[in-house]
């Protein structure tokens, strides 16, 4: 008897979405669709502020990642004035943002996404969240966890002002910058970021690594995407949070394109489906085919995975090991398969935990001079950051004065929308098998997009949100079954 | 018999995810709010849902704090349920207690967002003009999405609300604060705001570099100009909210070298503090002639985004005529 | 585009020393001039909080005068001034909320100037006729609590 199942709301991740899957009369998944019922329009409110303005309102976008869209948003002031920053401010920049990453990836591992591996897919909902995180590893872990965010987000607040929406960029610079004191103290926390780093891959690899039904998850067909890969790189080709060239792979892992952020719209368009607010990007030069992978598909992947398919190597060197041991378990780069990003995400916070350290050894970081003032008037600019959830660009057009006239925002997860709308397609219909369908087939539905790290208020600057249940409707609309998901 | 630990609940609308943030950001503490009590609901973390809190009794959990602003008809339902069950509702948040940033999208029109997003977007790839529908039929599937409303709201214009936590977000400091309260029974009046009833002015760290008279004769605007980090914002000629708001923050942005943009919201005095702000600021300018004045008041950049950049839906005016 | 059945509602904050006595002597001179104003008497010009005039425009004034003392006349020196500074800055806020500018005026009129009080409100009735009705109390979506659940 065919039948709707929907997972409303989904959890564990920012933002909210719903999940409806249609079976047919074998109990076999026909289709699935990953909807996201939120839009907020920060594109059409934020016409008319002053440019200066928009690093102070684009954070609210998001509360777990203001930071991205901070930075992102000062690199725009910088292009819309056409001022670089100051030698200083722009490592003072990097800094913070290099904390960030530490702080937000640490975030998702433990309390949002790794908790599907930590404490196991099929755990009953109650234990699959943080406090059972907590539970399995124990309390000592889970106390050197909350420090090390504690220390980064108390040295995030220090610099950026706030750490939640933080102030401090400014067209050309930063408004604040550090002493010595303040240099010393840091450098601490960046040596104990690098070494729960590597606690963190520690864990990874004896609780995911050494678990063979986990590797088999993780190796299988129902969790495999062949796309492109979409990330920012520095001059040789090391992934670069902050800066640098927007570089794209094809799903075998040759180099397809190679280009300035400020090009963007040449190779970046946006699909629009009517069933979700949300909107699809896809590569221009490939062309939209619909919700298919491969070569010929114009979707493409952002984010940790996909970044380091990206990259020839790490920037740093721990990292590097790390991303070497990664690539040879996985068979291989590029690697294709989905939960891998949660193993990508933790090499990735080892980079930023290292590149930290490199940044506080440079004598510079306590200059005094922090910001170059614009000289010339504002006309256009586009800032790029790689968004730990993906590459995020901000554009705005301005009119003389600098007051905005048009916004355009490409956020981190909105790039991975068609692919996670595949994702769970594909998980759904290797997973679910009806008509008796279990908490344990949904949760696998919903690690299918967990491993984006999604950010759903950031993939739509949405405002709105939906509830959530499960329920199982026949074919005339009777309701037979509803399923908890905890 | 063991006493039964109170329960607590958190819920999100129309949110960033920041004040859930801001909640994690008790760190260590949070461990103790854990052993002290019992999170019902809490969507960003743990997996209840709406089919639970139906289950509640009238009173089982004590306390929820809801953030976001209130946009569509489920976030409605949510809250109108919440309100229901729970004996305390805490407004928790910008958003919740005067609408927040996404208020700001009351200084325009749903059409105009709508049209912004999927038709002038330099990238959006849509010569069909698609734009989402509430319901849709998609290969003989029905998908629905919930409709959002012409104007953003507070929390309190859909449901009473007992207190209010302020700021974006409020601090980890406040929020610890507002749960002990809660938990030891030594709450204020009913519908206080759970922060001091101060302006930021009071407390600010510059303070006593604040002249006996400002006065303005251009204001100044930090994408072209520095601020000195000893000086009061307003004696420089940058725009600073700090007379209008109210304090509890820490002065976060002002020790970040950055003034002060509101979002603590006003003291208990003012109505609205858009207004209020306007008549303060208004009468700093330099000038006793009119057209000296309308010259000087041209160099402020955006007065509605400014004095109301938190607060739009609890102004007066709420938003903009059509 | 004038409804012809409308008749505009005009909140007048005159000041006690200059306009409000203008306004009286407009009255003790049996002047004629429409009747669209409602006055209300504050001790200076200076002591208008814009709070006040976007309170009327809300409450379903479709226009606003603030009348003062002539700059430099002002009863208590710099009021008047005040009130001077921040009318540039309210009608740009007002211009964003997409209220028309011609709906609020700032005047100087002095104790002697009765004619000059009638020439104001008849001309402010005239234009405000032309402009039509603000009816923001028709427009706005809910203001204070919604009902209990």
């Amino acid at each position: 008897m065919a039948s709707k199942v929907t997972i409303d709301p989904i959890t564990r991740l920012e933002g909210h979405g719903k999940i409806e899957i249609f079976l047919d009369d074998d109990g076999e998944v026909e289709n699935a669709y990953f909807q996201v019922p939120e839009l907020r329009g920060f594109e059409a409110f934020c016409v008319g502020r002053p440019a200066e303005e928009m690093p102070r309102i684009t954070p609210r976008i998001c509360g777990v990642c203001p930071t991205a869209h901070h930075m992102a948003a000062t690199k725009c002031l910088d292009d819309l004035y056409k001022v670089q920053p100051s030698s200083t401010a722009r490592k003072l920049r990097e800094l913070a943002y290099n904390a960030f990453y530490v702080e937000d990836h640490f975030l998702h591992f433990f309390f949002l996404g790794g908790p599907d591996f930590v404490v196991g897919p099929g755990a009953p909902a109650p234990e699959r969240n943080i406090l059972g995180v907590i539970a399995k590893v124990g309390m000592e872990i889970a106390g050197r966890v909350i420090r090390v965010r504690r220390e980064l987000r108390a040295m995030m607040q220090e610099m950026m002002g706030k750490v939640i929406h933080p102030v401090f960029g400014l067209p050309g610079g930063v408004s604040k910058g550090i002493t010595k004191e303040q240099r010393m103290e840091f450098k601490k926390t960046a040596e104990f970021a690098v070494e729960f780093a590597q606690e963190a891959l520690a864990i990874f690899d004896k609780v995911v690594l050494q678990n063979d039904t986990y590797v088999d998850l993780i190796l299988s067909e129902a969790y495999i995407h062949r796309t492109y890969s979409m990330g920012l790189v520095d001059e040789n080709n090391h992934p670069d949070f902050y800066d640098g060239m927007l570089r794209v792979v094809d799903p075998s892992g040759e180099e397809f394109a190679r280009f300035h952020p400020g090009n963007y719209t040449e190779h970046i368009a946006e699909h629009v489906e009517p069933w979700s607010y949300i909107t699809f990007p896809f590569l221009k030069k490939v062309g939209w085919k619909g919700f298919t992978d491969g070569a010929e598909s114009g979707i493409y992947r952002v984010a940790p995975l996909a970044r380091l398919n990206v990259a020839d190597s790490m920037a740093t060197p721990r990292a590097q090991a790390e991303y070497e041991k990664m690539f040879s378990t996985l068979g291989g780069k590029p690697s294709h398969h989905t939960l891998a990003f949660h193993w990508a995400r933790l090499v990735e916070a080892m980079q930023a935990a290292e590149r930290m350290i490199e940044l506080l050894d440079d004598d510079e970081i306590t200059g005094d001079d922090i910001r170059n003032l614009p000289t010339e008037l504002p006309t256009e600019g586009v800032g790029v950051v790689e968004a730990p959830r993906g590459t995020l660009i901000h554009h705005y057009k301005t009119d003389p004065e600098g007051i905005i006239t048009h916004v355009n925002l490409i956020v981190a997860t909105n790039h991975n929308a068609a692919p996670i709308a595949m994702s769970v397609e594909k998980a759904a219909k290797g997973m679910v098998h009806g008509p008796e369908v279990t908490d344990g087939m949904l949760n696998l539905v919903e690690m299918a997009f967990r491993p984006y790290d999604p950010c759903l208020a950031c993939a739509t600057h949405a405002l709105g949100k939906t509830p959530l249940k499960a329920m199982i409707h026949d074919s005339s609309g009777k309701l037979i079954r509803t399923v908890v998901r905890d | 018999m063991k006493m039964a630990k109170p329960k607590v609940a958190f819920y999100w609308c129309a949110s960033c995810g920041g004040c859930e943030e801001a909640v994690v950001d008790l760190n260590e503490d949070i461990l103790g709010v854990v052993e002290a009590v019992d999170i019902s609901l809490w969507p960003v973390a743990l997996d209840y849902k709406k089919m639970h809190v139906e289950q509640w009794q009238p009173g089982e959990v004590t306390v929820v704090f809801i953030n976001g602003a209130v946009r569509t008809d489920e976030q409605l339902e949510w809250v109108r349920l919440l309100r229901e069950k729970c004996p305390l509702v805490v407004a928790f948040g910008s958003c919740a207690h005067l609408g927040g940033i996404p208020g700001l999208s009351n200084s325009t029109t749903r059409q105009e967002t709508i049209d912004r997003k999927y038709h002038q977007s330099p990238t959006v790839d849509n010569p069909q003009a698609i734009v989402p529908h509430e319901k849709h039929i998609q290969n003989g599937y029905e998908l629905e999405l919930p409709a959002f409303h012409e104007a953003v709201k507070k929390l309190d214009d859909v449901i009473e609300v007992d207190y209010y936590l302020p700021g974006c977000p409020p601090t980890p400091e406040l929020i610890a604060g507002a749960v002990t309260a809660i938990l030891e029974g030594k709450l204020p009046e009913k519908g206080s705001v759970l922060a001091p009833d101060k302006s930021l002015c009071d407390q600010c760290p510059r303070k006593d570099s604040k002249p006996e008279k400002i006065e303005i004769s251009e204001f100044r605007r930090l994408a072209t100009s520095s601020a000195d980090p000893e000086e009061c914002f307003l004696a420089g000629g940058f725009v600073c909210m700090g007379p209008s708001t109210r304090t509890g923050c820490g002065e976060l942005c002002i020790r970040g070298n950055m003034p002060c943009r509101g979002c603590f919201g006003p003291t208990s005095q003012t109505r609205d503090m858009g207004a209020k702000f306007l008549g303060a600021i208004g009468s700093l300018l330099a000038a006793s002639e009119q057209e000296q004045c309308d010259r000087i008041a041209s160099t402020l950049a955006d007065p509605m985004g400014t004095f109301y950049r938190f607060s739009l839906p609890a102004s007066i005016l709420k938003q903009r005529m059509s | 585009m004038s409804d012809t059945n409308y008749d505009p509602v005009i909140v007048g904050f005159l000041c006690q020393w200059c306009s409000y006595t203008g306004a009286d002597l407009a009255g003790t001179s049996r002047m004629e001039y429409p009747a669209n104003l409602r006055s209300v008497r504050v001790m200076c010009s200076g002591r208008v909080d814009p709070t006040f005039v976007i309170e009327a425009l809300a409450g379903g004034a479709d226009g606003v005068l603030i009348a003062g003392c002539h700059p430099g006349d002002c009863h208590y020196s710099e009021g008047n001034y005040r009130a001077m500074r921040r009318f540039p800055l309210l009608k740009s806020l007002l211009d964003q909320f997409g209220i028309e500018n011609e709906r609020v005026r700032l005047e100087w009129i002095s104790a002697s100037e009765g004619e000059r009080f009638a020439e104001v409100v008849t001309e402010m009735t005239a234009e405000l006729k032309e402009l039509g009705p603000l009816n923001l109390k028709g427009k706005l979506t809910s203001t204070g609590k919604a009902p209990a659940a």
